[in-house]
């Protein structure tokens, strides 16, 4: 790894940081937001844009971390940091489990599968609606929201930590995500992107290769989904509906797929986007359709993709 | 695809009236299902994409079903049949529309054809909600004939939409088998390249077959409409379903098609009676899973060569 690259990922982590000082109250917490769900979309990308396998499920995968962090602190009494850990090993538990019956598939097939299962997951959810309250959503009162780590007590209602912590897990996903891009396997991903044959004639246990990847992906997603539920005290059916299976393939896209830093521009670029739209219309999702339409015609690449092509070749 | 949900008299039934009025209500729904999957069946068999805004081609057939009963004076006989017409020309004109302005720009390439149409998904459903409104628009059956049962009575019109599903059914099927124009289909979709060397003219089949899946789904959406009211966000369930029958009956096979909508739609009638419709999708989803774990190509679809 180069050290401008380093260097360019911390300058973004280090902007970030100093982002807080100078923006409003409303900012922050739209940028908070912002962290959290762009961790999803790194997540979506490692899947789709590295190992070029379009998911059009991975609400589940959010879901089960929003899902498991509620109802482990509502329900199960457990604190904040038990709560969270226990969605994310239940998120890679998912994971895995649904990654085995649908990389059985490949291509339209897998898209298609991926979109069953989120919509079974979503059934579920509103099945199940004595535990997770279906549409109005499970609300995380705010005296269980206090927690210490290491003798440090923290409440989640501040902004102040809220965009802090969002912020060290962004950083966190952003390092994971190079090392893996960066990594043997994530070589042997893009190789299974260009040209899955070739690469398992060269010997590579390609089945293996594409259930990490999903793995990893759906750990990503599960663990931006238990952030969510925490960090914002609250869980609701929409958040597992089709639209946030949609909504990480639109970021991944805009950002620009197979870079480490597109789907972090690409949700910041969408937030405003439907913030600004949102300002005369109630329309958004038309915005999200054309924008889509769009880039499918005229941008297949994304923006950084494309700046990578034309500009800075050591993009990673 | 909603079964009519039973009415409350229906509850204190006897077993098997139930279980009759379960498999009739899902008669009704295997038969309109496999009419809406026909349309995603055909031109994935055919353009091997798959349309995702195929379920707001559907929606919009209902609304403009619904717009057409109120324009058309005559009562809902003459607005049924006026629907029957408006509404495939209409969608299969948008269906044209999206051929030449998107698909073909994109040449066709199977992942940007779904999040194209996954964009014009967003913007069928978002202008729909905008500009009529997001309340549910009962459409009046042409007919109210019922037939009686010792048991209960059972709408005359919903029997009608199998029959007439059928009939197209057996018409799709007929074109397939035995016209010309079926023949330059099956050719195109068996090797593009081949079929372009002969001399046919690919890139207008394939505008053909897209607008006569659009058309087909519309036709099913102008028939059930008098069953389901017409509704925004209804084009979900419908494409959700198409997708589960077209997966089990293996991507591109009609046949398989068919005998998928048959199973899923009675397993769906039934469970929603004796259970809920949400526990029947859910078995539904599961069933799909089950299918791909044994024969990953589906029940008539052919591994890929």
């Amino acid at each position: 790894m180069s050290a401008k690259s380093i260097l360019l990922h911390l300058a973004v982590v280090a902007a970030l940081f100093a982002l807080q000082f100078v923006a409003s109250d409303y900012m922050v917490l739209v940028l908070t937001r912002i962290m959290v769900l762009a961790i999803y979309a790194m997540g979506y990308n490692i899947l789709f844009g590295y190992a070029g396998l379009l998911s059009l499920g991975h609400a589940m995968f959010f879901a089960t971390g929003l899902y498991a962090a509620a109802l482990g602190v509502t329900r199960l009494g457990l604190g904040i940091p038990e709560a969270f850990l226990l969605a994310v090993v239940i998120g890679v538990i998912v994971s895995l489990v649904i990654g085995l019956i649908v990389l059985r598939t490949s291509g339209v097939a897998f898209m298609i599968v991926t979109l069953m299962f989120s919509q079974a997951a979503f059934l579920t959810v509103l099945y199940f609606g004595d535990y997770t309250r279906g549409d109005e959503g499970i609300v995380i009162p705010d005296t269980l929201r206090q927690f210490s780590v290491a003798g440090l007590s923290m409440d989640l209602t501040s902004p102040v930590l809220r965009y802090n912590l969002a912020l060290g897990f962004l950083a966190f996903a952003i390092a994971v995500s190079l090392l893996v891009v960066r990594s043997k396997t994530g070589h042997v991903l893009v190789a299974i992107r260009e040209n899955e044959n070739r690469t398992a004639m060269l010997g590579y246990d390609v089945a293996r290769y594409k259930l990490r990847a999903f793995v990893l992906s759906g750990a990503f997603a599960a663990f931006s989904g238990a952030a969510y539920a925490l960090m914002f005290a609250y869980a609701g059916s929409t958040l597992a509906s089709i639209q946030y299976s949609i909504h990480p393939l639109l970021w991944t896209l805009l950002g620009g797929a197979a870079t480490v830093l597109g789907p972090i521009l690409g949700t910041a670029i969408m937030f405003v986007l439907v913030d600004v739209a949102s300002g005369f219309t109630t329309a958004t999702l038309l915005a999200v359709g054309v924008v889509l339409i769009l880039l499918v015609l005229f941008f297949p690449k994304g923006i950084l993709g494309t700046l990578r092509q034309r500009y800075i070749r050591w993009l990673p | 695809m909603q079964p009519g949900h039973p009415c409350k008299a229906a509850h204190p039934l006897a077993f098997f009236p139930h279980l009759l009025l379960a498999l009739l209500e899902g008669t009704v729904a295997a038969a309109v299902l496999a009419l809406a999957a026909l349309g995603l069946s055909l031109v994935f068999g055919v353009m091997r994409v798959v349309n995702v805004a195929h379920g707001e081609f559907f929606m919009l057939a209902a609304m403009l079903a619904w717009w057409v009963a109120k324009m058309v004076p005559g009562g809902p006989l003459a607005g049924f049949l006026a629907a029957l017409v408006v509404a495939p020309l209409a969608v299969g004109f948008l269906a044209f529309l999206t051929e030449r302005l998107l698909l073909r720009r994109i040449n066709y390439d199977p992942e940007a054809t779904i999040v194209a149409t996954i964009g014009l998904l967003f913007v069928i459903q978002q202008l729909a909600l905008s500009l009529l409104g997001a309340d549910a628009k009962p459409v009046a059956a042409p007919f109210t004939y019922r037939i009686v049962f010792p048991w209960f009575g059972f709408s005359g019109y919903k029997l009608f939409v199998v029959a007439a599903s059928v009939a197209l059914l057996l018409g799709v099927w007929f074109v397939l088998a035995k016209t010309r124009f079926g023949l330059i289909m099956r050719v195109t979709q068996f090797d593009r390249e081949t079929a372009t060397a002969f001399g046919i003219p690919v890139n207008t089949v394939y505008s053909a077959v897209f607008v006569a899946g659009a058309a087909l789904v519309a036709v099913a959406a102008v028939l059930i409409v008098p069953i389901q009211q017409a509704h925004y966000l209804m084009g979900l369930d419908p494409l959700l379903m198409s997708f589960i029958v077209v997966i089990i009956g293996g991507l591109g096979s009609i046949k398989g098609s068919v005998v998928a909508a048959l199973i899923i739609g009675l397993a769906d009638g039934v469970i929603s009676m004796f259970f809920s419709p949400t526990l029947a999708s859910i078995i539904a989803t599961l069933a799909v899973a089950l299918v791909l774990v044994v024969r990953p190509q589906g029940l008539y679809g052919q591994a890929p060569r």
